[in-house]
């Protein structure tokens, strides 16, 4: 059976551009009454890739950046520093003009994670999906009512004149969280940024959001950027997966890689934290996360997570690891692993705490 | 514990009675680990409220029993069941972390707790609270501070040491690491681990993690529409799990790892709790339904194995599997 | 919230029938006064009867007549000062609040200033400024006084729609600015916005009232502020006649507290916290 975990067709041979480039994305901002003044480094210097038709899952818990890291790229806050180019098209401006906005929102869309309060509860569903058609101009205003019909056919609202006039109290979280679904494709966009958009639904529905993202992948050729806190969830859905961690992304591979033999200290300590059926509960009783989680407004210099490593050196603390290669695609920016400057895979050095 | 035939609904003035738990049997023994998972709206925190006493109108018990120690909890006086609460059984609710008074330091909410199960002295409740802080894992100079200033996998376990400190045998929770993140998380469920081997107390979980629960319940109950369709040891649920929505849970759950295949999950709506339909309330929704059974017939309570239930036509006593 | 929601709230439902007869007696004026308001034709301080309802005022007026005409004057003083200070607040508030940036900082330094103004002396001093300005010119000096209050109130709440995933989700969507506010941010805002107009209303009136009593109106207009003021000049109290100044302050008393229950009530339904029960 064709899956729907299977990347669009023929996006390995064609050498298209990227259709998400992000290179030195950076974002602070100041907190604090007059005098008190904390800047909270929200994101760092983030190089990222967005192949067309791939799932990149982008994981991290709180305070990782993973939200405000879709919310830059789509410009609903503006970044401090970086580049963001679509499709290979001109980076975004400093300050885009309205025009150039929403330009740059024909392609990149985004779903929400809470499906009860990112409708408008006062307007209907088909409105809430019909104002993007509208203001992108994607189809004539008699065609509309058609083009909603035909949106909520794809997201599985079905029959679609049910659902066209109701309010969303009157729908479930998986269907609002569908109708959502249906106003970001209204742009016809070529990227999907979705938010942890299974995070508030109940367990049985999350599956079939998550295939319906992956379905429509397929059938739309859409490329993703799903961020999520559940490491299970990126693993089912993506190609490739990113790790986050305080504003910094740690490591970057082919999701079997990064899940089957992750190499940062710390994607090895989301591995063994995620409740896993195979596993032993006894089996870590070492498992102390020591440390408290990464303060924004005063990380250390060098590597965020430094002060949690159990095998951080002592270099660790002062610089920030470069980025180094271990296998195709898959690279860490940890002092662990050797530099590859001739394509060999790096070995990784003795992990016994310092 | 043992709860047995546990009925609990929902009343409002002039409106029918919504069923919440029917007809709920379930035993807990001293330092197990009781997991009970479904999806939100089957019932499971509501009986935790009634097994604990904590039910508050418009919820009522229907019919039914839960024994502690013998003692029939449904048959007691509220007062005799404040009594019991904090000192024998306790609660750890969801998102407890918010429960904590903001307005209070955390040592007079536990002073508080204490003095009204008879802990007078205020030296020897501070030492036994610091002690349970330590068991806990949390730095003793927050004893001191207010909620605000603990971080959220902080609080948890504040919320767990107020539970804990006058050594209940039988500690209920409810989600209580949802809202946190996974490595906070892992933490918690360690330590919490740890004390219940050194401690002896018994714990019912309630969460719908249920991969989660296998790794960390020593049996774990299924509950769908207020009733519970299957039980088993949970290493044994895993591995054979036999009511069509224990197995369609558990594929809602993608894995960690290995080739990834796509998972179906489960079709059809959650149940409408005002309007469930006859026979087994699971009949709309089961990719294996027995037409003119299922949705007739109550299905029965079929021993599969040793410890492992299931409430469902597919199995009779006799063999493994009919139909 | 509906129609039906504010009529089972009592407080809303007593304000709104108070309200609702004293518009029924503005509009129906010509039809319920029985006689003309300003003709001298009558004996002068006459008592109650069945010819003249309340008598007569030492003009030979026709009090119950002058009443009638009043609750006119003064309810559209009141409501249409109420609508045009709902309008400057939908600006200085509600926009700026939601576009916020330099135009924000700026739009609400102006409503901080007028914050800071003293509101009944600066409210006199116009007043007496364009003294007998006629109805125009009196709204627009209750308005400058009485903006600036309300419009904090509601760019601090649009501030807070402002920070909703659906007003994002609109912004991504490819709203303009204006859209926005106008079709999420003020439906959404509908029950204070509403409250805050009974409220602007209320301060019509009585600012309307207060002014004509201490004569900056235009004394030969027929409103319950300027009767009082006759009643005041002539001392009314002392020759005995009682009616000429409890009647129209009745009516100012009444239609305030009407408007007064009312801005509570929709509080009360927009803002589920402040709910009694």
């Amino acid at each position: 059976m064709a899956s729907a975990l299977e990347p669009a067709v023929g996006t390995e041979e064609i050498a298209e551009s990227p259709v998400l480039e992000v290179r030195g994305l950076t974002k602070t901002y100041s907190v604090g009454r007059l005098g008190r003044h904390k800047t909270v480094r929200a994101l760092s210097d983030i190089d990222l890739t967005v192949e067309k038709g791939e799932v990149l899952g982008l994981v991290g818990e709180s305070g990782s950046g993973k939200t405000t890291f879709i919310r830059t790229v789509i410009q609903l806050d503006r970044p401090t520093a970086g580049e963001i180019r679509v499709q290979g098209g001109e980076a975004l401006p400093k300050r885009p003009s309205a025009r150039r906005l929403r330009e740059h929102r024909r392609q990149v869309q985004m779903i929400f994670q809470d499906p009860y309060s990112s409708l408008d509860a006062l307007h209907t569903v088909s409105y809430s999906v019909t104002r993007p058609l509208r203001a992108f101009g994607i189809v004539p205003r008699s065609a509309q009512r058609k083009a909603v019909e035909e949106l909520f056919n794809q997201v599985g609202l079905v029959p679609a004149g049910d659902f066209l006039d109701r309010h969303p109290y009157e729908l479930s979280g998986g269907q609002r969280q569908r109708v959502g679904v249906a106003r970001a494709l209204a742009a016809r966009p070529a990227l999907l940024l979705a938010d942890e958009p299974t995070s508030m639904l109940d367990v049985s529905i999350r599956l079939s959001i998550m295939n319906l993202l992956l379905e429509l992948r397929r059938s739309n050729s859409l490329s993703l950027v799903f961020v999520t806190h559940d490491l299970a969830g990126a693993y089912y859905m993506s190609d490739r997966i990113a790790i986050m961690y305080a504003g910094h992304l740690l490591e970057i591979g082919p999701s079997s890689e990064v899940m089957g033999d992750p190499r940062h200290p710390y994607t090895q300590l989301l591995r063994r934290a995620a409740p896993d059926p195979e596993g032993d509960f006894g089996r870590d009783t070492q498992f102390d996360a020591q440390g408290d989680p990464p303060d924004l407004t005063s990380l250390p210099p060098g590597c965020p997570f430094a002060p949690r490593c159990p095998s951080v050196r002592g270099e660790c603390r002062t610089t920030l690891p470069e980025w180094r290669e271990i296998g195709a695609g898959h690279r860490v920016r940890c002092v662990l692993y050797g530099p590859a400057g001739d394509g060999r895979l790096g070995t990784a050095l003795a992990q016994t705490p310092v | 514990m043992e709860i047995e035939e546990l009925t609990v609904g929902y009343g409002w003035v002039g409106r029918p009675v919504v069923t919440a738990v029917r007809g709920v049997n379930l035993a807990i023994d001293a330092g197990e680990v009781v997991g009970i998972a479904g999806e939100s709206g089957c019932g499971k925190t509501t009986l935790a409220l009634a097994a604990t006493g904590l039910l508050d109108p418009p919820g009522r018990i229907l019919s039914g029993s839960a024994r502690y120690q013998g003692t029939d909890l449904v048959s007691l006086s509220p007062q005799e069941r404040r009594a019991l609460r904090l000192s024998e059984i306790s609660m750890v609710f969801q998102a407890s972390m918010n429960v904590l008074n903001p307005v209070m330091r955390i040592r007079d909410q536990f002073l508080d707790g204490m003095a009204a199960h008879g802990v007078r002295s205020s030296e020897e409740a501070r030492a036994r609270a610091e002690e349970t802080f330590d068991l806990v894992k949390i730095p003793r100079r927050f004893f001191d501070a207010h909620p605000h200033q603990l971080s959220g996998g902080m609080r948890q376990r504040a919320v767990i040491a107020l539970a804990l400190v006058l050594r209940p045998k039988l500690l209920f929770l409810d989600e209580p690491t949802t809202a946190l993140d996974v490595v906070v998380q892992r933490s918690i469920l360690q330590s919490l681990n740890d004390l219940r081997r050194e401690l002896g107390f018994g714990v019912v979980f309630i969460t719908h993690d249920l991969s989660l629960l296998v790794e960390i319940a020593d049996r774990i109950a299924i509950m769908y529409a207020g009733a519970i369709v299957e039980e088993a040891a949970a290493r044994e649920l895993y591995k054979k799990p036999c009511h069509p929505y224990t197995r369609a849970l558990m594929s809602s759950f993608p894995p960690l790892g290995g080739t990834r295949r796509q998972l179906e999950g489960i079709s059809g709506q959650p149940p409408d709790m005002r309007r469930l339909p006859a026979g087994c309330s699971f009949s709309p929704r089961c990719p294996e339904v027995i037409a003119g059974t299922c949705e007739i017939i109550d299905p029965p309570s079929i021993r599969v194995d040793g410890g492992h239930v299931v409430v469902c036509h597919l199995y009779s006593e006799k063999e493994a599997r009919v139909g | 919230m509906s129609p039906r929601a504010l009529l089972a709230n009592r407080r809303a439902a007593v304000g709104a029938a108070i309200l609702g007869f004293f518009v029924l007696v503005a509009l129906l004026a010509p039809y319920i006064a029985p006689h003309s308001p300003t003709g001298w034709d009558y004996d002068p301080a006459l008592p109650m009867s069945a010819k003249h309802l309340l008598g007569t005022n030492t003009n030979g007026q026709d009090i119950f007549s002058q009443l009638v005409w009043g609750t006119r004057a003064s309810l559209t003083v009141g409501f249409l000062s109420g609508a045009v200070i709902c309008l400057v607040q939908l600006v200085m508030g509600v926009f700026s609040g939601y576009v916020g940036g330099w135009i924000d900082t700026g739009l609400s330094t102006v409503t901080n200033v007028f914050l800071v103004l003293p509101g009944l002396p600066l409210l006199i001093i116009l007043a007496a400024y364009v003294k007998g300005g006629g109805t125009i010119v009196l709204v627009a000096v209750i308005t400058i006084t009485g903006w600036a209050w309300g419009a904090r109130v509601l760019r601090s709440q649009a501030i807070a729609l402002r920070d909703r995933p659906f007003v994002e989700a609109a912004r991504i969507s490819g709203e303009s600015r204006w859209h926005i506010v106008v079709a999420h941010i003020v439906p959404n805002m509908l029950g204070i916005m509403t409250a805050n107009f009974f409220g602007a209303a209320l301060f019509a009136i009585l600012a309307e009232a207060g002014l004509e009593f201490i004569g900056l109106g235009d004394p030969s207009a027929v409103t319950w502020g300027t009767m009082l003021y006759w009643a005041q000049q002539i001392q009314a109290p002392l020759q005995g006649m009682w009616v000429w100044l409890l009647a129209p302050g009745a009516c100012i008393l009444l239609v305030g507290t009407a408007l007064g229950l009312l801005n509570f009530a929709i509080d009360e339904i927009a803002n589920p916290n402040l709910r009694r029960n």
